[in-house]
């Protein structure tokens, strides 16, 4: 059997709308993963009906997907949750390069292309490059492989325009001769330039800042295969691939949101590679009034509602499981406990909850910054694990911190509130902690887990 | 003609893309991230379809490796979103064990 072009085309009809309900259904934890296996479906329908089409070459297509089946089962299967963002990382930069490949594959096969088609050609390439390059400078920062830390070096916004200029150039040269050897050349100059570009415009993005930039590279594969499906002119392509784009878009602006910052100054500002000197009023404040386990014991032993504010340092620390453990003996004595997640907490959207999820913490506890805030005054205990920068009062008080109007979790207007850390270090912005020297507030030093854990202990003794 | 077709797809496409992902809650945004590069690895359909026989050599080698990269995205991309969702779990259904 095999399909003409309209009856292929009426099946990508159906895998669009296959893919709208899968995402729709991801709106809601209890839905969400039979939402996935929608999408999925609609995934498969499609790549059945272009197997379908006639003429077609399957012993490279049987090899290559062999191949890329088993790599993506493989990295599935065994990607620690920790791990997440530089899979999605990876995933980004491979979704730009095959878009990218696609394009050129189609150069290559008809160089003398309309204005029209040289157009998108030229910016699926660019956007695939970019997104590739920058994708692997991300995961490279992500995994620690490459300095985190923003790389910032004179002219560098000249060099990153001088690049867009040259991208732009070559694109206009490619326009006017498409079909020429000068052509072919200028198109592997676009390449080039672009897989350079994605570098330069990365690397003076601070770790911090991660999350922003790969739900930004996200957004860009997307728009990489948008581009790709005006190259071959196929309609499902477009539609995805600008479901994919308009996804990254509205995470990378709930990413800015949530530090108050605006995308430019993401991306150009080196943020964190000076240490700012937060309270310039200088010592005075106050004093740090620092915990041993048994007096954290009595003040949660005592409490009616605990709320557990997690941040990256939890998952270094490898703390999830014994957090969930501390969390069920709480409530075993009859406290109400929330963990209560900051957007950007963790290194990507959303992944704090993942890794609490993956400690059987169920869904119902995991709390929103804009729900807890209204009800933070009821709340008795707060335990802050791991988490500095976005439970810094100085946010809301401080004018000239450089953190101020950040949206935080306010965790100082809790009756008491306990910080577990590791010692009085600032965190990846750099700022002092105001935090930490309230009334109100317990140090609790020690690593996460050792501290966690001596904590559990006192619980089951003291039954 | 086909160009303001394939358009005007487009920017409907993307103001459905910005309805349905702004009501997906924070907490299931990293699966919807990986959920996304499944998504684009859309990009197969196209490579799939460039893999004409009447092709050999660059075009093959070019056609192929995209054929391998956007399947380790939809697969894998797929396979790993599954996997975070089956831990999401509700408190009366084996949240506590």
């Amino acid at each position: 059997m095999s399909l003409d072009q309209v009856g292929i085309n009426f099946v990508y009809v159906v895998s669009a709308a296959l893919f709208v309900f899968g995402l729709k259904m991801l709106g809601s934890p209890a839905t969400a993963r039979r939402g996935n296996l929608v999408s999925a479906v609609g995934m498969l329908i499609a790549i059945v009906a272009t197997l379908l089409a006639q003429g077609l070459d399957y012993r490279w297509i049987l090899i290559g997907m062999v191949i890329g089946s088993l790599l993506g089962m493989a990295g599935a299967y065994f990607v620690r949750m920790t791990a997440m963002p530089e899979m999605v990382a990876l995933f980004n930069g491979f979704g730009g390069l095959a878009s990218l490949l696609l394009a050129w594959s189609e150069y290559h096969q008809h160089p003398a292309m309309t204005p029209f088609i040289v157009s998108v050609t030229a910016l699926s390439v660019f956007i695939g490059g970019v997104t590739f390059s920058g994708s692997m400078v991300a995961f490279g920062k992500l995994s620690g492989t490459i300095m985190q830390k923003a790389v910032v070096f004179k002219g560098q916004h000249l060099i990153n325009g001088a690049l867009l200029l040259a991208a732009a150039g070559a694109s206009g040269l490619l326009y006017l001769r498409p079909d020429s050897v000068v052509g072919y050349l200028v198109f592997l100059v676009i390449v080039l330039v672009s897989l350079a570009f994605g570098v330069t415009s990365t690397i003076p993005i601070g770790g911090a800042d991660m999350p922003v930039v790969i739900s930004l590279l996200n957004s860009y594969s997307g728009l990489a295969a948008c581009a790709a499906g005006f190259v071959v002119s196929n309609n499902i392509l477009i539609v995805a691939g600008a479901l994919v784009g308009a996804s990254g878009i509205i995470l990378t602006r709930i990413m800015c949101k949530a530090m108050n910052r605006s995308l430019a100054n993401v991306l150009f500002s080196g943020f964190g590679t000076t240490t700012a000197k937060a309270q310039g009023e200088g010592g005075s404040q106050g004093e740090i009034k620092p915990a041993s386990a048994e007096d954290v014991y009595y003040i949660l032993e005592a409490a009616d509602s605990v709320a557990i504010v997690p941040g990256y340092g939890l998952a270094v620390a490898q703390a999830q499981h014994v957090v969930k453990e501390l969390g069920d003996l709480l409530e075993a004595n009859g406290t109400e406990v929330v963990y209560a997640i900051h957007p950007v907490a963790g290194r990507m959207p959303g992944h704090m909850n993942v890794l609490l999820a993956e400690a059987n913490v169920p869904y119902d506890q995991l709390v929103e910054m804009d729900d807890i805030n209204p009800r933070m005054d009821g709340i008795d205990v707060c335990v802050v694990i791991g988490a500095n920068d976005v439970v810094n009062p100085a946010a809301v008080f401080e004018e000239k911190s450089p953190i101020y109007g950040m949206p935080i979790i306010e965790t100082f207007r809790a009756k008491t509130v306990i910080v577990l850390k590791r010692s009085m270090s600032p965190g990846f912005a750099g700022i002092e902690n105001a935090l930490f020297f309230r009334e109100n507030t317990r140090m609790y030093f020690g690593d996460a887990k050792a501290s966690i854990q001596a904590l559990v202990a006192e619980f089951k003794e003291g039954k | 003609m086909m160009t303001v077709y394939l358009l005007f797809i487009f920017v409907l496409a993307i103001f459905l893309g910005f309805e349905l992902i702004s009501k997906v809650p924070s907490i299931l945004h990293t699966p919807l991230m990986s959920a996304a590069n499944a998504i684009s690895g859309i990009t197969l359909i196209g490579a799939l379809a460039s893999m004409q026989t009447s092709h050999h050599g660059f075009t093959a080698f070019l056609g192929t490796l995209a054929v391998v990269l956007a399947t380790i995205n939809v697969v894998g991309g797929y396979a790993v979103t599954d996997r975070m969702l089956h831990m999401f779990k509700r408190k009366d259904k084996g949240g506590a064990q």
